[in-house]
């Protein structure tokens, strides 16, 4: 039944990271008042390498650790436009514009993911 | 599932900003209160926010890790003005009266932004809701 393991492909785990994304905003958003808080975003390119990457897992102490490199969980502290005095880096502004395009691409994926479900239902109907 | 966490975290947001609005109504109302001594005087009470980041949380895997919480409330520490009222029956031996170190301006200021942190907040969970229920009708293509 590979059909189904590979059916949503990269969408998948996009959705995740995504998804990932929108929390990560949030917390800038919530944050945005808190004094001496860092402003972070998620680089979605590694992120999703992270996300398709299978480390090797050492299930005996005879096993040699150290064939993987460190993993990277996608997340930059952001640089802002201007420097505030209590320290914040979070810049309402911006954490608003790109939270409103982290919607638009969560839809986008979702409506990826529907036309697969869609595509797989028509072939199993075999209209 | 991350989209959760969105509320939780929108959640700490709303506590603290409404207690920043609580603070703003206490100060406000006793902007024009007089006391007989400078220790008895009404002082600014203004909340601390701090960062709910993941090492101070009492169990893995809260919905809120990533919110802000309000650390503790201070007192302005601006000075108390005191002016010489000697009909107050408030006043001391000397006539004098100390008004509360509240700043009605900034106070008004300080609502207004509380506010807007606050709909910012609403705004999250709405975009939030609204693509969980998306998310829900993947199926119904």
């Amino acid at each position: 039944m590979d059909v189904f393991n590979s059916a949503f492909g990269i969408h998948e785990r996009a959705l995740g990271v995504r998804s990932q994304r929108m929390e990560v905003l949030a917390r800038n958003i919530a944050n945005a008042d808190t004094p001496n808080y860092k402003a972070q975003d998620v680089d979605f390119k590694a992120m999703l390498k992270e996300a398709k990457t299978e480390y090797l897992t050492a299930t005996n102490e005879k096993h040699y650790a150290g064939l993987t490199e460190a993993p990277d969980n996608g997340m930059r502290f952001r640089t802002p436009f201007n420097s505030s005095f209590d320290g914040n880096t979070v810049e309402m502004n911006v954490e608003q514009a790109q939270y409103g395009k982290a919607a638009g691409d969560y839809q986008a994926t979702l409506q990826f993911l529907q036309n697969r479900i869609g595509g797989l239902r028509k072939a199993m109907r075999g209209e | 599932m991350q989209l959760d966490n969105v509320f939780g975290i929108a959640g700490t947001a709303l506590n603290a900003q409404a207690i920043r609005m609580n603070t703003t109504a206490s100060n406000l109302a006793n902007a024009n209160s007089v006391a007989g001594s400078e220790e008895e005087a009404y002082r600014g009470r203004r909340p601390l926010f701090k960062a709910l980041m993941q090492e101070e949380m009492t169990h893995a895997g809260a919905q809120f890790v990533g919110g802000v919480k309000v650390d503790r409330i201070v007192n302005d520490p601006a000075p108390i003005r005191k002016t010489w009222e000697p009909g107050n029956p408030l006043a001391d031996k000397e006539g004098y009266v100390f008004h509360s170190n509240v700043n009605e301006m900034s106070e008004m200021v300080d609502m207004m932004a509380a506010s807007r942190s606050y709909q910012n907040n609403v705004e999250v969970v709405n975009t939030a809701r609204q693509l969980m229920m998306r998310t829900l009708e993947i199926t119904k293509s």
